[in-house]
């Protein structure tokens, strides 16, 4: 049975408790969250922190709300919540697509969109999507709170924007009216991580024209997980098959995977372009329709 | 299809509820992770993190000194007992702590024993070990290059990686029709290394007591008395001071017939501190270092006349067997039954030579569901026939139909010296076709090419399909025998006083249903509820001897045995009936019932309302009635049963699926699977059965693998990296049934426990290469591999993507 090393565990209850412990304790002390990913690191001993300051009771973290243009999801937000929230569904089908094929139910009742952006693994579906939305992270030290752009949230694998004494407390996602969004992934089998993934959203002008647009790319070596080039390309051109194809050869060309047993690198690099092309489609076709998805 | 079958009438056999289920839906269980002993101790494996290295010192005293660690076990404190190596299956030894060298990645080196599971795992950071690296043999083919370093220094005079050579089959007969076909098609297949991946891992939990001497051992055993002789030939105990309980087990298919280090440690730790010493292993430890399955690098080569009919078939093959011969399969066949590779064919000549090679990869090799090979075999033949339909313009069904055997030809002799005890091929690929309706998916596939030529979009439809012959029931004892023990089976049987019975097995199930299956058998014979026919099974203390379950072999040898052992409790009662009825013998009959408390009865022929039911001659056995001489009195019997041959059980396997050409994804979108296991006991439980086989099918040829990286690093030591199928992956399963009794069972029983494991692989490779229009390619078709494949670059499977 795997277990894992001697460490302590405090239960926050409040948010502000846990920017204490965690200054107090140092960079030893981790928040968790659902637990779903650092707790198996624990138990393979991958990680072994002193302190787990556990934030599970702080219900000021969780919510989906919209508020003065601003769709906002607490850290603490729980996979489930996220795919059930007609609210998230409304306003950006993109998470709905992205949270049906993220894990499997047991995980998505426990895990929590804070603890999937914060672990930062380059293979996280919400990386991409919340790139391709230009989210931006609320993050609170003691210094009271600070926003990062999820564009530059993530500082390689594993590695943030949030400091060791700070806590991720939310993402602001600015609403866009009439935006189209959608998110494919390919994986092995249902609940694998991604072999690589892309999501879209197209904000369209008069004309089909694109007007803005994100993309977001998983698990095909792009640090920022956005596929910036692509996107340069398709603004203000019409949006289709023909610009798609385009957009998806600037991403396939543009990533960078490595090799495993995922797949290799053409293959990755393959689907980072079919993949983009179709999350275009898709986004494109929502926006077409006003942004939804029937 | 469920309910009443064909040949399964009378009271016991039936589609009843599992009695075991009650207490598994519950959560009630016992399984060896829930044994909790007073005074327990913990154990923990050290593991080495090298494919290949020579160790140079191993330090244990920090670990020792640590306030919670009761017992540090080396190589060296096993080599001091004559315990550092043990015999394996295959004539070969394996260590049990290394000593010399690490041959795997995951190789034990050392074991802690500590107050709790937590101090257990600590203690091994604190295990020093001086490693210097080697260079690992990861590449099977490059095994017996003379530049590759020997694995097996350990063994006197060793001078390359060479295991075995082993040929089957008459290669001049052979040779001859290859020379005058018409047409030959070759191919290269890998069936890749997989893992049986049972739930539950495997573990022990082991307790030697120092007054009485004797040694009990809980294990997750799926052949208790085997481990018995094992654990008495390797730590020399005596075998009646030893007692294996395998209490329920979480699956095995296979990977807990073996005999693995940490339970020979927990013994050595039990031995050395006095108390009881648990160890589970955890994820990862089972899948790096237990038995894993196949192996199998072939090249087969089929050979057919102008008309397409299939003369011969010609294979060699590399097997690559890890670091240590350890596949556990009847000692006089290092290929397993590789040898039925002939398949469901009328096939004049066949050969095969097989070659084994140690590599630095963990032992094992036959675990996972196969019938002894019987997987690999079925899947080269299976595949062979595809090649060879798309090679010569025909369609796979027709030239299947054209070759299969047809009844008239049974017992057949097959060309590699198998007999075949029955079957009706032709009549299962029918029913399969008709099932899928074969013709409207290939109208349905023509139509979705052609928009694919058209648009370049997909998605794109195949069909594939395979009819296999199982061959399980391991065996004959002149013939097989694992490690010197025939593979004979134990039954004994007992009527209570008051007409309840207990059967005793020598078999042990691992989620197959024997609670319920060998109850019915009782109830069959003898007429009693199946509910009152309580079996024992997995307590060598309490069951007679037999060679366990595994090869499918519980129903045609322990379900022979406790027929035959029902048959003669019944004879038993006739007699004691003729006191009681003051009648001969010979003029009662015997009337089985309905399944009442009362069980079955004799009346006397011919006498209308005079007769005794089983419950009342009980009573009588065991009461003061006089027996005449040669009665014994009571109700109790045992046997041993030799089976005269294998039973061959077979199906026809059609599924469809869709591929996405632009990702390389498959989706399986229907699979029919026609199953002929002869009379079937209880249905539901071997509909359950093939349930599971095709889902482990689907995963092997879509997604499971064990791959190594070129230092030797194990690749899928995860589930999150080793993938096993899911409910969302299986298709709603359409089965059906075809009831060919074999003939010498004495119930026309055939094993059906790896039938769907065997034939299923086939039928999904060729579906999915079909939908693609491609030749060939390898397991596991994960998207990866279907996309190459589609760019005709396929992906070797068995070394690492890169
Ligand atoms: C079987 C399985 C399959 C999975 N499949 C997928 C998949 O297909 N796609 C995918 O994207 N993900 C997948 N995941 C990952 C899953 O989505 C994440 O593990 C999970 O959601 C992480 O959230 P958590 O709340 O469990 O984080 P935790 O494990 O609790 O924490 C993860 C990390 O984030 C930190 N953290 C957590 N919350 C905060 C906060 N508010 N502020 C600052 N730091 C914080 C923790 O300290 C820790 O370092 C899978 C996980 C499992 C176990």
């Amino acid at each position: 049975m795997q277990v894992p090393a001697f460490f302590e565990y405090q239960r926050a209850t409040s948010v502000a408790h846990v920017v204490t412990l965690l200054e107090r304790f140092g960079p030893e002390a981790r928040i968790v969250a659902g637990g779903h990913s650092l707790i198996p690191m624990m138990k393979l001993r991958l990680a072994q922190p002193e302190l787990l300051v556990d934030v599970n009771d702080l219900h000021e973290l969780a919510g989906i709300t919209v508020e003065d243009g601003v769709l906002r999801i607490g850290a603490l937000t729980r996979h489930a919540e996220l795919l059930a929230s007609p609210l998230a569904g409304e306003h950006f089908p993109i998470l709905h697509d992205a949270e049906r094929v993220i894990a499997d139910p047991v995980v998505r009742n426990r895990g929590t969109i804070g603890g999937s952006v914060c672990q930062a693994d380059p293979s996280e579906d919400l990386s991409g999507v919340f790139t391709a939305l230009r989210a931006v992270a609320v993050v609170r030290g003691v210094d009271g709170d600070r926003t990062v752009p999820m564009r530059e949230f993530f500082h390689g694998p594993y590695e943030t924007a949030v400091r060791p004494a700070e806590i991720l407390v939310e993402l602001r996602v600015p609403l866009q009216p009439g935006a189209g969004s959608a998110y494919v992934k390919v994986d092995r089998r249902v609940g694998d991580w991604a072999v690589a993934a892309a999501g879209a959203v197209v904000s369209l002008g008069p004309g089909g024209v694109v007007e803005q647009v994100g993309i977001g790319l998983t698990a095909v070596g792009d640090a920022d997980f956005t596929a910036v080039e692509a996107e340069d390309l398709l603004r203000g051109r019409v949006a289709d098959e023909y610009t798609f194809a385009a957009a998806g050869e600037a991403a396939a060309t543009h990533c960078r995977p490595v090799a495993d047993q995922r797949g290799p690198v053409d293959y990755k690099r393959h689907l980072a372009g079919e993949l983009t092309v179709r999350a275009l489609r898709d986004a494109t076709a929502r926006a077409h329709r006003g942004g939804s998805t029937e | 299809m469920t309910g009443t079958l064909e040949g399964c009438a009378g009271p016991g056999f039936g589609s009843v509820p599992r009695k075991e289920d009650g207490r598994f839906v519950r959560g009630r269980g016992r399984f060896v992770d829930d044994i909790a002993l007073p005074g327990m101790l913990h154990g923990a494996v050290l593991r080495s993190p090298y494919a290949h290295a020579r160790i140079r010192a191993v330090d244990a005293t920090a670990a020792e000194s640590h306030p919670k660690v009761r017992a540090v076990i080396t190589g060296e404190t096993l080599a001091a007992r004559g315990m550092a190596w043990m015999p394996t299956f295959s004539h070969d030894v394996a260590a049990v702590l290394a000593t010399d060298k690490v041959r795997y990645q995951g190789q034990e080196v050392a074991f802690v024993v500590a107050e709790d599971r937590y101090a257990a795992r600590d203690a091994l950071a604190l295990i020093d070990v001086d490693y210097e690296p080697l260079p690992p043999v990861v590449d099977a083919r490059l095994a017996l290059s003379p530049e590759a370093p020997v694995i097996r220094d350990d063994l006197l005079d060793r001078t390359d990686n060479h295991v075995f050579d082993w040929e089957t089959g008459d290669a001049d007969a052979t040779a001859a029709l290859f020379a005058r076909a018409a047409h030959v098609s070759e191919c290269d297949l890998v069936y890749p290394r997989v893992h049986p991946a049972p739930l539950e891992t495997c573990g022990t939990v082991a307790d030697f007591d120092r007054i009485s001497g004797k040694l009990t051992v809980h294990a997750t055993a799926q052949a208790p008395h085997a481990h018995r002789m094992l654990y008495a030939r390797i730590a020399g105990i005596p075998e009646h001071r030893i007692r294996i309980i395998a209490p329920d087990i979480g699956g095995g298919f296979g990977n807990k017939v073996g005999m693995y280090p940490g339970y020979l440690c927990a013994v050595v730790g039990s031995i050395v501190t006095g108390a009881p010493v648990k160890w589970v292993e955890d994820r990862s430890e089972n899948l790096m270092s237990t038995s894993f399955a196949r192996d199998f690098h072939m090249h087969g080569e089929i050979a057919a006349d102008a008309d397409g009919h299939i003369l011969a078939i010609r294979v060699s093959v590399l097997a690559d067997h890890g670091a240590f011969n350890a596949t556990a399969q009847p000692s006089k066949f290092p290929a397993g039954f590789f040898g039925v590779f002939t398949g469901s064919y009328d096939i004049a000549a066949a050969h095969c030579r097989v070659t084994g090679v140690y590599t630095n990869k963990a032992p094992g090799g036959v675990a996972y569901a196969c019938s002894f090979r019987v997987t690999e075999a079925v899947y080269l033949v299976e595949r062979l026939v595809d090649v060879l339909a798309r090679d010569t313009g025909r369609d796979a069904a027709e030239l299947r139909m054209a070759n299969l055997l047809t009844p008239d030809r049974f017992p057949f002799r097959s060309a590699t010296g198998w007999e075949y005890d029955s079957g009706d091929y032709p009549r299962a690929l029918r029913t399969a076709l008709e099932m899928a309706d074969y013709p409207s998916v290939r109208a349905e596939q023509k139509d979705r090419w052609a928009a694919f030529e058209r648009t370049g979009k997909g998605p794109l439809t195949g069909v594939g399909m395979s009819v296999f012959t199982e061959a399980v029931g391991a065996g004959p004892r002149r013939l097989m025998d694992i490690m010197g023990l025939g593979m004979a089976d134990g039954a004994e049987l007992r009527v209570h006083p008051t007409g309840s019975a207990v059967l005793r097995l020598s078999c042990m199930s691992q989620g197959q249903g024997h609670e319920t299956t060998f109850a019915q058998i009782v109830s069959h014979e003898l007429g009693l509820p199946v509910d009152a026919v309580e079996v024992i099974q997995g307590d060598t203390d309490n069951t007679p001897f037999g060679l366990g379950t595994y090869g499918s072999r519980s129903t045609p040898v322990s379900g022979a045995a406790a027929s035959v052992a029902a048959g003669k409790v019944r004879e038993q009662a006739r007699q004691v009936a003729a006191v009681l009825l003051e009648v001969a013998a010979d003029d009662l009959r015997w009337d089985v019932g309905t399944g009442t408390a009362d069980g079955g009865s004799f009346s006397v022929a011919g006498v209308p309302g005079v007769s005794v039911s089983l419950r009342e001659i009980a009573m009588a056995a065991h009461g003061g009635l006089d027996l005449p001489d040669g009665v014994e009195g009571q109700l109790a019997a045992s046997t041993v049963y030799n089976p005269p041959n294998l039973t061959f059980p077979f199906g026809a396997y059609v599924c469809v699926v869709d591929v996405d050409p632009g990702t390389g994804e498959v989706e399986v979108r229907r699979f029919v699977a026609v199953d002929d296991c002869g009379v079937r006991i209880n249905p539901m439980i071997v509909e359950g059965q093939i349930h599971g086989g095709l889902a482990d099918g689907i995963g092997m040829a879509l997604m499971e693998l064990v791959a190594f990286d070129d230092d030797g690093n194990h690749l899928s030591a995860s589930f999150m990296d080793y993938l096993l199928p899911t409910a969302m992956e299986c298709p709603p399963w359409e089965l059906a049934a075809t009831v060919t009794p074999s003939p010498h069972h004495p119930l026309g029983a055939k094993g059906v426990g790896e039938s769907a494991t065997v034939g299923s692989p086939p039928a999904v490779v060729n579906a999915v290469l079909d939908a693609i229009g491609v030749r060939h390619a390898d397991m596991p078709l994960t998207p990866a591999h279907v996309w190459r494949a589609l760019q005709g670059r396929p992906i070797r499977p068995d070394i690492a993507i890169r």
